[in-house]
């Protein structure tokens, strides 16, 4: 993959007529790639008990071409293709008895965003669509944006963007006719599916302060309506009778943040972050964290992290075996208890000016990252980031 | 809800008290500004991990990523 990127951009010539019409040309390429692990015991799929023992492989390529209209507009398209593949113990016991057949399962999420950009007047136009497929999940996106720069140093910006999904039925296999199979993946050919809309209004303002210090605010609308729930999650009641998870068929949802990066001296910056979110399930969650990119040199940094995040439970969660059957909602996801989470870690950034070894691999990124929440869950990830040039 | 709307008005009060106090810079000047560590958005490097995040934790968005929707996650 790495000789074939460096192939496509051997016939790239320099560009040295940025503001002249030029057709579109590719010019940066993007490998993410991730390994992520998690272990826990609170599976929803169990109710709120059981292994929460997850792998993730997460592949992702973004190719990216510029070129300039006659009118001086910059064009720039980007097209992404994602490959995840996971395993998750919990799936086994989509079965009653814990032996659905397949615990592993794969997620492509193609992606294309156009953006024009008219840089005498300082606006923007973009128009996004996306794609996302998995065993039991399938979703179709759209967005648009526009973005204004204002006289002093600012920038004002909006996207609308609509999520049109689909969530396959797959329930836990004894509220299943026996002929339904395990419920694992590719065992599920006769089940129906029920949609879910999620509707998003994003605002950003961003400013210039000083030679130093720049700020944004954030603020996202988002609505969503339809199977809200996943319906392989169990519920345990306490007479021990058990269900499916039940959830409200509409959330809005209301997150706030903040950004502040500041360059401290020559070597040092602060990249700082704060978020306030609210939703009308009885979510309420604060995030708060701080990067520190140190330049060792001009093109090389190291970037210690620490996030902190904390959230109230949703109006509808109780542990296994805490439901009444009186109540109308029910869910013990852990993800919508009660809890805090800590995650620290860090990485290093190689970017020289000629490329690394003098090859159009720009830069070289690799950050590492531990995560605890008081739910006993516990997870590690470890990212690549390769840019071509 | 009323608290939410205080918050978000503070907060924009705070943006715009910043804006209003902030002092002009040149393109000349903007070398700091511009170095790619002071990006106003999330790294790519971090993709992955706002995505493990939106799936275990009940709070997603205001971070240039998605607020729900487009996977089995919150």
């Amino acid at each position: 993959m790495y000789f074939l990127l460096l192939h496509a951009f051997s016939q790239v010539t320099s560009d040295s007529a940025a503001f002249k019409s030029r057709k579109l040309r590719l010019d940066e390429v993007n490998l993410v790639s991730s390994y992520y692990t998690q272990s826990g015991d609170h599976s929803a799929i169990q109710g709120g008990i059981g292994s929460e023992k997850v792998t993730d492989l997460a592949n992702g390529l973004e190719l990216k071409w510029l070129g300039w209209d006659a009118r001086g507009r910059k064009n720039t398209l980007t097209a992404g293709l994602g490959i995840d593949h996971h395993t998750a113990a919990s799936q086994a016991w989509i079965s009653k008895t814990g032996a659905s057949r397949h615990t592993d399962g794969l997620r492509i999420y193609p992606s294309l965003d156009w953006m024009r950009e008219n840089e005498k007047k300082g606006s923007s136009v973009s128009l996004g669509a996306y794609y996302s497929n998995e065993f039991n999940y399938q979703s179709f996106g759209l967005s648009a944006g526009i973005s204004q720069k204002t006289k002093n140093n600012g920038e004002f910006g909006l996207k609308l963007s609509g999520y049109f999904d689909q969530v396959k039925l797959i329930y836990p296999s004894e509220f299943e006719p026996a002929t339904f199979g395990s419920g694992g993946r590719g065992d599920h050919r006769d089940y129906g599916s029920s949609p879910r809309q999620t509707y998003t209004a994003s605002f950003s303002f961003s400013q210039v302060i000083n030679t130093r210090m720049q700020v944004s605010f954030l603020l996202d609308l988002a609505e969503q309506h339809g199977y809200l729930g996943l319906p392989f999650h169990r519920v345990y009641f306490t007479d021990g009778v058990d269900s499916v998870e039940r959830l409200p068929s509409n959330r809005f949802k209301l997150p706030i943040g903040l950004r502040l990066n500041y360059f401290l001296g020559d070597r040092v910056i602060l990249r700082g972050y704060y978020r306030y979110y609210q939703d009308n399930w009885g979510v309420r969650a604060h995030t708060a964290s701080l990067e520190v990119p140190v330049k060792i040199t001009p093109f090389f940094s190291v970037t210690p992290f620490y996030r902190y995040y904390t959230q109230t439970a949703a109006d509808y969660f109780a542990p296994y075996g805490e439901h009444a059957h009186s109540d109308t909602y029910y869910t013990s996801n852990y993800a919508l208890a009660k809890f805090s989470g800590n995650f620290f870690g860090g990485g290093f950034r190689v970017a020289p000016p000629k490329g690394i070894f003098d090859t159009h691999l720009s830069s070289l990124e690799i950050r590492y990252g531990h995560y605890t929440q008081t739910t006993d869950l516990v997870s590690d990830v470890i990212s690549l980031h390769l840019q071509f040039k | 809800m009323i608290r939410t709307i205080v918050l978000c008005l503070g907060i924009a009060s705070g943006v715009a008290g910043l804006a209003a106090g902030c002092t002009p810079v040149k393109e000349y000047q903007k070398n700091r500004l511009n170095d790619s560590e002071m990006s106003l958005s999330s790294r790519k490097v971090e993709k992955n991990e706002l995505n493990f995040q939106s799936y275990r934790e009940g709070a997603s968005g205001a971070n240039g990523g998605k607020t729900g929707g487009g996977c089995g996650c919150n």
